[in-house]
């Protein structure tokens, strides 16, 4: 436990021009490496002294991983294009209304201008029993500190708990999976790209991450699909303050509606499980029926079957339960 | 005659610093040679330093010093240590190190190896009365007023005797009563009997404690971070085992205290130890989470209260038991003081009081704003709420017909008070508020939408007297205000200021206000807590400023003839009744002053002066016109600083999230003296109320006693966007008989009233859902709404 904090350990440090400079870098300094966007993640674990890697490579230099671009099909926003401008870009304004509000309500104004959508997708969990440097399951231990008859885990995970059972904090996750997004990935052997819902893993496939993201690899650029761009969305999210704050449960959905009835959907929860959860059923089940509260009180009910409460955090059942329900019946 | 100054608007010298960014705090200061130092803090809740081997951070190039509890003076138990070898509560200093960049400081610090014992801990003050349950400090869990510390066990009986979820009520470690309770209960139309929680919250000062230090000539320059000024001389003193004259102190701006930086505290002098350990200035930031460990915080209650009401809604009985998480030191007596709010603000016809403070390993308790007071109003006024509904009578009803009058007695010696306008607020409230109308809406749906409305009620004591008050005129024809009472912030340093010129009839413009510094001549005054300023400070500037007035008229008698019974003053001048033209100005006298010496300049005074304001008037003798006086105007009551509020509400029962539509805030101040110093007052103080009844967190980690919220986004205290838009602000302005310009203070009630009236809007939102708790988060609004269990039970501390 830590007998000092607030201040940072010095590191090396590496501020690139290009990409191949950055993964350059990555590869030569390996484990020791930490790659670093916006920082509001990056700072308090350094601030806090918990991680202490000995080489950061900042990517705030590298002008090829900014702005936000229309494709053929769709948009190509790069990772290190900060929240404020995702938010207020006209054509995710336009068509992609989903993501600018998820990203607008984000932590607060500073902290949009600042965080980058590559970074926000990328950062860590928050919780605060790793945060603070216990060596947890998560930290490389063999004890979860969140989960005992005594643990304090109202914000912890309600969902796919494997060991850990922290929850993802992203706010634009879930409204990245719910638009189809694809992430892009630069590894050693090249570049991947990987569907946004299969960026976030759970503890089960590697509890000390919370991405796909390997040592040394890069997360370029965020492809948005032309397939949802204009459908019907909801993005709500339920917080203790109004600003500066992570969601408690968040809930982003892309509907196309016809005649009254659902063609299709997409859904997605955070807040709830080690990683952003698509809602594949909760999908299925109201494909083809009509938009109407029975449909959503039923797509809110299957949302949180098998959940599985912590001590403090059963609320997030009804919680969630809620904002499903309330992301179906979404008026036009 | 009308006043020219007092309940006028007024820029306060002190807000364009502020707003230009050049205000300096305390770590804004420099000094040549200046060393940085940090603290190594303790990681766990109780502990035993077994040994310290720095030696591996001493030989780092750079590292000047360590400082360890064994170099400090020791400050007797219960008292906060300035270091110490027995930890007993996670992020208590255990040593200082000083190095020539803050950098250095903390890279030495993670090389110094430091042997900790862990002792057994709680953060629950009920696990510790239990048999066999664990002391904060070994061999005592309790403070007792008087005898300090001791070990105090309930029975097995004492928990058996209750039902689940109960307060169990062993011996006390306080009580007081008054009148026949059991007579009271047995009246009633209807009794309540409710075991509550409300608990403890941070400070969140946006300044944390940093402190910079330096001897010079055998006197140690102290800068640091502090609501109060003279107040804080003689304290550091005692910490330094020095004469209070040897000790110059600057606080010349405070980023907040909210009673956390009322008085001297032990930190400030680690860095004046180090200085004199070193030969070098030294400064010590603090960071925030330190801030959050030693920055002391509210006492959390786990309480039971008993109501016995009449028909009409009349309190004729109360019967109080508060166990209070008292942190591990001597905390602070909120369980008295919110026994002694509720005599006043319901008075019951009869009342008695029990409680227990408890030592837990949680950070020190001090005071904050509305100790004890505010605690008790989020407990008690939902319960009036709830006692209105089962008696069919209106919630405004029920308050009024239980506010006090100016007859009304105080706490448990039945003390008489000086003014009592809660009633006249209540009533005024109802009026700007449009209670009825708002109250009509309470219930209605918009889709998951529902509303809630609201009142609260609170107090705190308001005034104090026997201060100096010390005021210059000079040659220049300038007017110096000396004030040692402090800026914490909230401009009322300023605002009573403006009392001596308004006395001496000086043009604003013409005014100086001398304060910060206490080299520069500062009186002796309480600190800047407790409400008070308004009506302690108004007070000493009339005194020293009717003193200056005496001797303005004396001087021009003796120049111009006559008796100075036969002057008057006006447009800075002293002129002859009968004939205007006979005059002298301010400047003028302020020269014949310095010419004349003796009393007119400061060369002799008053005996009855604190030895302070003398240092302070030898220094200034003989540059103009001394006025300077002690307070001796009558006071022979209690000072009630009286508030409520009125809230409305909109709940979605979907989320637990609700917003606030609309807030009034109607104080009992006395006679206004700053409207818009007020005004920020009510609405910051409602803020802060808000904060209190349904954001912040402050809670442990029971297994391992380790703090949820070490940083301001852990800690919620509320943002911008959870606040009502345009909050309301009113007051009664009805004079308090007992201050020479009518005014009370008002601090502390504003914030109560405010957390308050959120609490019972909520309830009355999910239809007469009671909590009995503070804060109400959303997941237990959600909880509730849905019809589900809470995670906690009702008498859990620490619910995440
Ligand atoms: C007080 C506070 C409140 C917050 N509230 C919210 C909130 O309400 N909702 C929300 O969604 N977020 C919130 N955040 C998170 C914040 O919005 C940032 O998005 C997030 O911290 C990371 O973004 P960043 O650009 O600062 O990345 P950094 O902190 O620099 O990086 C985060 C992590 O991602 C990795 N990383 C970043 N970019 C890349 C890349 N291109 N390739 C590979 N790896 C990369 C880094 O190595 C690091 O591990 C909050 C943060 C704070 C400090
Ligand atoms: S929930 Fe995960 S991160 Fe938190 S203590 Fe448990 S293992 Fe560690």
């Amino acid at each position: 436990m830590a007998v000092i904090r607030d201040m940072m350990p010095v590191f090396e440090l590496f501020q690139p021009a290009s990409v191949e400079d950055a993964t350059a870098l990555l590869r030569e300094h390996g484990e020791q490496a930490w790659v670093m966007a916006g920082g509001l993640d990056s700072f308090d674990w350094f601030k806090d002294r918990v991680k202490r890697p000995a080489v950061v490579v900042d990517l705030g230099g590298i002008e090829a991983l900014k702005g936000i671009e229309s494709t053929a099909d769709g948009l190509e926003i790069r990772a290190m294009t900060p929240l404020t401008d995702v938010v207020r870009h006209p054509e995710v304004r336009e068509h992609y209304g989903l993501l600018s509000k998820a990203a607008e309500l984000v932590a607060s104004p500073q902290i949009r201008n600042q965080g980058t959508l590559g970074g926000n997708n990328s950062q860590d969990t928050r919780c605060w029993y790793y945060r603070d440097g216990w060596t947890c399951y998560r930290a490389g231990g063999n004890i979860c500190y969140a989960d005992t008859p005594t643990s304090m885990n109202r914000e912890h995970a309600i969902f796919g708990a494997d060991r850990c059972v922290a929850v993802n904090p992203s706010d634009t996750a879930p409204a990245l999976i719910a638009l189809d997004a694809k992430m892009v990935v630069q590894t050693a052997d090249g570049e991947r790209v990987v569907n946004a819902e299969d960026y976030f893993i759970g503890p089960g496939i590697d509890i000390m991450r919370m991405t796909v993201l390997q040592p040394g690899d890069l997360l370029t650029s965020i492809r948005i699909p032309s397939t949802w761009a204009g459908a019907k969305f909801y993005f709500e999210k339920v917080r203790d303050r109004q600003v500066w704050d992570f969601p408690l449960v968040n809930v982003a959905s892309a509907i196309r509606v016809s005649g009254g009835t659902i063609e299709d959907a997409r859904v997605a929860v955070n807040g709830v499980a080690p990683y952003p959860m698509r809602l594949t059923a909760v999908e299925d089940a109201i494909r083809g029926a009509s938009q109407d509260e029975a449909t959503a009180e039923r797509a809110g009910e299957m949302a949180v079957r098998g959940a599985r409460p912590l001590r403090q955090n059963a609320y997030k059942i009804p919680l969630m339960r809620n904002l499903v329900k309330r992301s179906i019946r979404v008026e036009a | 005659m009308a006043n020219a100054l007092i309940g006028k608007d007024f820029t306060p010298p002190d807000v364009r610093g502020k707003v230009t960014g050049r205000a300096k705090y305390a770590e804004d200061f420099r000094a040549e040679g200046m060393l940085f130092c940090r603290l190594l803090t303790s990681p766990m809740p109780h502990g035993r330093v077994r040994n310290i081997d720095a030696s591996a951070a001493l030989a780092m190039e750079g590292v000047i010093a360590i400082l360890t509890a064994d170099e400090v003076p020791e400050i007797p138990a219960p008292g906060n240590p300035i270091l110490t070898n027995e930890p007993l509560y996670v992020g208590e200093p255990i040593l200082a190190v000083a190095a020539v960049d803050e950098t250095l400081a903390e890279e030495a610090i993670a090389k110094i190896k430091v042997d900790l014992e862990p002792l057994p801990f709680t953060v629950d003050p009920l696990e510790s009365l239990r048999p066999g349950g664990p002391n904060a400090r070994g061999s005592a869990n309790t403070v007792v007023s008087g005898e300090g510390l001791k070990e105090i066990k309930w029975t097995t009986e004492d928990f058996d005797a209750v039902a689940d979820g109960e307060l169990p009520m062993g011996e006390p470690t306080a009580t007081w009563s008054y009148g026949d309770i059991e007579e009271g209960f047995s009246g009633a139309a209807v009794v309540l009997d409710e075991t509550f929680v409300t608990a403890g919250t941070s400070h969140h000062s946006m300044e944390p404690r940093t402190a910079m230090a330096y001897w010079q000539n055998e006197k140690c320059h102290i800068y640091g971070s502090t609501q109060s000024q003279s107040f804080v001389v003689p304290g550091l003193a005692r910490y330094l085992g020095l004469e209070p004259d040897n000790v110059v102190y600057v606080g010349e701006n405070c980023g907040g205290g909210f009673g956390s930086k009322g008085a001297a505290y032990p930190t400030m002098v680690i860095p004046a130890l180090m200085a004199k350990k070193t030969g070098r200035p030294v400064m010590m930031r603090i960071s925030r989470a330190e801030e959050y460990a030693i920055g002391s915080a509210r006492p959390g209650f786990q309480g039971r209260v008993k109501l016995g009401f009449r028909e009409d809604g009349r309190l004729l009985a109360c019967d109080l038991y508060v166990v209070q998480e008292n942190g591990p030191n001597g905390g602070f007596g909120d369980m008295s003081a919110a026994a002694s709010a509720i005599s006043i603000v319901y008075t019951p016809v009869a009342m008695r009081f029990r409680g227990a403070s408890v030592l837990t390993n949680t950070p020190p308790r001090g005071a904050q704003r509305g100790p004890g007071q505010n605690q008790i109003a989020n407990a008690i006024e939902p319960l009036f709420d709830k006692a209105a509904r089962k008696l069919s009578v209106d919630r405004f009803a029920i308050r009024r017909v239980n506010a006090p009058d100016h007859d009304s007695r105080y706490g448990a010696n039945r003390g008489a008070i000086t003014s009592a306008y809660l009633g006249e607020a209540l009533d005024k409230g109802a009026e700007k508020f449009d209670w009825q109308k708002k109250q009509a809406q309470s219930g209605q749906r918009r889709g998951s939408k529902v509303i809630g409305v609201g009142i609260g009620q609170a107090f705190h004591s308001a005034g104090s007297n026997g201060f100096d008050g010390l005021v210059r005129l000079t040659p220049e024809g300038k007017l110096h205000i000396h004030t040692g009472v402090g800026n914490l912030g909230t401009y009322s340093y300023a605002g009573t200021s403006r009392v001596a010129a308004e006395v001496l009839k000086c043009d604003w413009k013409n005014c100086v206000i001398e304060r910060g510094d206490s080299s520069i001549g500062l009186p002796w005054n309480l600190g800047q807590f407790g409400s008070n300023t308004s009506f302690t400070m108004s007070r000493t500037n009339y005194a020293a400023a009717m003193d200056a007035v005496g001797k303005l008229k004396e001087i021009a008698a003796r120049d111009l003839g006559g008796a100075p019974d036969n002057y008057e003053i006006g447009n800075e001048a002293v002129f002859r009744r009968s004939n205007p033209s006979r005059r002298m100005t301010y400047a003028a006298a302020a020269k014949r002053a310095i010419q004349l010496g003796g009393k007119f300049c400061g060369h002799e005074m008053a005996d009855d002066l604190n030895p302070m304001t003398k240092a302070a008037v030898r220094g200034l003798a003989g540059t103009g016109l001394v006025g300077v006086a002690k307070d001796n105007l009558p006071r022979t009551g209690m000072v009630p600083a009286l508030a409520a509020g009125f809230i409305q509400i909109e709940l979605d029962l979907e989320t637990g999230k609700f917003e606030i539509l609309d807030y009034l805030g109607v104080a009992d101040c006395g006679t206004v003296i700053h409207p818009q110093g007020l005004a920020a007052q009510i609405r910051s103080g409602a803020v802060m109320g808000f904060g209190m009844a349904s954001l912040e967190r402050q809670v442990y980690d029971p297994h391992y006693g380790l703090p949820r919220s070490v940083g301001l986004y852990q800690a919620k205290p509320p943002s911008y966007l959870d606040v009502a838009v345009g909050m309301g602000a009113e007051a009664v302005d009805q004079p308090d008989p007992q201050n020479p310009m009518g005014t009370k203070g008002i601090g502390e009630p504003l914030m109560g009233c405010a957390s308050a009236a959120l609490l019972c809007a909520i309830s009355d939102a999910l239809g007469g859902h009671y909590f009995n708790r503070s804060p109400v988060l959303p997941d237990m609004i959600i909880n509730a709404a849905s019809q589900r269990p809470q995670s906690h039970t009702p008498l859990q501390v620490n619910t995440d």
